[in-house]
């Protein structure tokens, strides 16, 4: 197995040099990617090869296997030359909307969000920060209302492209959700989960890597006695990094954290706190909060959103109060954001005299 | 002098010793005791009916009276043959409407859009579950009797088996789109979030924390079933006497068959008191068999439940 992931590091470098026109020349962040293949790399250990896993978006041996991410799709950057592609992004949206039905319920959302570091989603309820969280790994395709529209592009693939599969996103996009949801199940086979349904093999063992994902979530030394006691039995932080560990045992790519520590102590929100300082050195995060002190915190860029009620809407006799709709209003170096904001919607919403 | 002595102590307490809710919650507490002691008398009354009728007989002949074949003579009427039938078709309906019923459940709760069509769909369900079972009677005579006739060789245990099959179905499905609708959406969507398909989030997730509730459902549905009796003329169930001889399982699957509650029918039709007894003694063999399936399925379920707890 550890074989078969050297092989699709070599795999890769044969893809990458045979695709390379198909990527800005000028390019010289392509040592970063080369390090998520790196981990695409022990992710393939995980798998056998009738199940294509590949990270970065960078199919790891040929293009025949079933629906996996491709380079190809990239063509995009030159079907839109204007738009300004740092590759430093792991993911570029342009223009992006998303309506449930006839709601739209975030629209023009313009944001480049930039790999290993901590992206954060702040604003009022309804501003349409988790939509666009959601929108990051298809979890919105789960929702037979929702409707996506604009660009999405990770590591400048279409992430809507018919040709990319949910599942396969989900993989490389991890989410942890705002409950704590510990699966019915042993500690272990919760975190064992992720690795088996990538697999395919719903009674493989995988202790290294259960151990490594709690390790990474700060859990392992609570929790390494008693691995097969069931996980409903842990306290509501425990359970809130178990969700944790089980996304990062499918060695994801990046972490979407939808309002992570909303459920939590301090204590418990402290600790889930300094695991993301630990764990960003391997992973890009992203992370939707109602708490500003902590966006303030851990975040290396902050995304303010609020809701605007549109005009034609305001007008109208539909009683519906969801007529509001979620607009990116200022995107920055958290620091920028919370010490010198340039809109004005910004300041009274951090001063917290708006929401 | 009374109102020059009251103090506020005394607002307080009149106010806090005032109790008008209180006593409409105990009257409602009795309501429904009540509702519950009714149910539970209409079946202690049932019970101590049969028994008293029936009890004899199984006093007398202990299991002879369950191994005898059917007779007129009832001294030797036994029930061997609607026992056998009866099992014979309760696994027949287990194994027919189960897989399509919970099967279409999933496909209604987890792949279905929350449409139109969907919401008609599970309407019709619904009222397909009053419709009266002698209707699934007329049905089963028309399409296993008549049209696959050849196949379940017409009046038999295996058209007895799929008209009960088709009556369970629509409860089965209820009970499984219910049981199905109350896993918590947070669950499928952790195992979305790790990359899960649709299968493996019903097949890991779904069915696992849905399971006790479909099998309370399910089983009650086949419970319903098998203490059908109407369906059953309309199928050709054997109300007489008749012989298996020698002829092997598979045989008798497509010959002919009878079942408890047809015995049942049969012998309360028959004049004098020995029949009478009798009749109350099947009762009894049949909320045996009935129990005993029920049984089983508490004994699966509280295992299912466990492992939800984790």
């Amino acid at each position: 197995m550890r074989n078969d992931g050297e092989g699709d590091r070599e795999g890769f470098r044969c893809a990458f040099e045979v695709e390379v026109p198909y990527w800005d020349a000028e390019d010289f962040r392509y040592e970063t990617i080369g390090i998520n293949t790196t981990r695409g790399g022990a992710m393939s250990m995980l798998s056998p090869k009738n199940r294509s896993v590949s990270a970065g978006g960078i199919p790891s041996s040929g293009q025949t296997e079933g629906p996996t991410l491709r380079r190809e799709e990239t063509t995009v950057i030159e079907r839109d030359p204007s738009a300004a592609h740092s590759h430093e992004a792991v993911f570029e949206l342009r223009d992006v909307a998303v309506a449930y039905g006839t709601a739209v319920a975030v629209e023009g959302v313009d944001l480049d969000i930039r790999e290993r570091e901590i992206t954060a989603f702040i604003g009022p309820s309804g501003c349409g920060k988790s939509t666009v969280l959601r929108v990051l790994n298809r979890m919105n395709d789960l929702i037979d209302s929702a409707r996506v529209t604009g660009d999405v592009h990770y590591h400048g693939v279409d992430l809507y492209d018919p040709a990319v599969s949910p599942v396969e996103v989900r993989r490389r996009i991890g989410m942890v959700f705002q409950k704590p949801t510990p699966f019915p199940k042993s500690i272990y086979d919760n975190v064992a989960f992720g690795p088996r349904v990538v697999t395919g093999n719903r009674r493989a063992k995988f202790d290294e890597l259960v151990e490594k994902s709690l390790r990474e979530s700060a859990l392992w030394d609570e929790v390494k006695d008693r691995l097969q006691d069931s996980a409903l039995g842990l306290s509501g932080g425990q359970q809130q990094r178990l969700s944790i560990a089980r996304a990062l045992a499918t060695q994801p790519d990046v972490l979407l954290m939808d309002e992570p520590c909303s459920s939590l102590d301090p204590i418990a929100t402290g600790r889930i706190e300094e695991l993301m300082e630990d764990i960003k050195a391997k992973y890009t995060i992203v992370i939707v909060t109602h708490n500003m002190q902590q966006a303030a915190r851990v975040s290396d860029r902050t995304a303010f959103f609020t809701t605007v009620t549109s005009e034609t809407d305001a007008l109208s006799t539909d009683d519906h109060s969801d007529r509001r709709t979620g607009h990116l209003v200022e995107y920055d170096q958290t620091a920028t954001i919370f010490a010198n904001p340039s809109d004005r919607r910004t300041e009274q919403y951090i001063t917290g005299r708006v929401g | 002098m009374a109102i020059a002595l009251r103090t506020p102590a005394d607002d307080v307490r009149a106010a806090l010793t005032e109790a008008k809710g209180e006593q409409r919650d105990r009257l409602f507490r009795w309501l429904l005791a009540s509702a519950l002691a009714t149910t539970l008398g209409i079946l202690v009354v049932l019970l101590v009916g049969v028994t008293r009728n029936g009890f004899s007989v199984i006093a007398d002949r202990g299991l002879d009276f369950v191994t005898s074949p059917l007779s007129l003579d009832p001294a030797r009427a036994g029930l061997w043959q609607g026992v056998v039938g009866s099992l014979q078709i309760v696994f027949t309906v287990a194994l027919v409407s189960f897989p399509l019923g919970i099967g279409a459940a999933v496909y209604l709760e987890e792949y279905a859009g929350a449409g139109r069509l969907t919401r008609w769909i599970t309407v019709s369900i619904q009222n397909l579950a009053g419709v009266p079972s002698v209707v699934y009677g007329i049905l089963g005579f028309t399409i296993f009797v008549r049209f696959f006739g050849p196949i379940t060789g017409g009046t038999s245990v295996i058209t007895a088996g799929l008209t009960l099959s088709a009556l369970a179905l629509p409860v089965v499905i209820i009970a499984s789109v219910e049981a199905i609708r109350a896993v918590p959406m947070e669950l499928r969507n952790a195992s979305y979030g790790v990359g899960a398909t649709r299968w493996e989030v019903i097949r890991e997730q779904v069915l696992p924390y849905a399971a006790p509730g479909i099998l309370t459902g399910t089983v009650l549905a086949l419970l319903r079933a098998a203490g059908e009796a109407a369906p059953l003329f309309l199928v050709g169930a054997i109300t007489g006497f008749f012989s298996t001889g020698d002829s092997s399982l598979v045989e008798r699957l497509r010959g002919d068959f009878t079942a408890l509650p047809m015995i049942i029918f049969n012998w309360a039709k028959q004049p004098g008191a020995e029949f009478r007894s009798l009749t109350s003694a099947a009762i009894i063999v049949l909320l045996t068999v009935l129990m005993a399936v029920n049984m089983v399925a508490i004994v699966l379920r509280n295992r299912y439940e466990k492992r939800r707890r984790g």
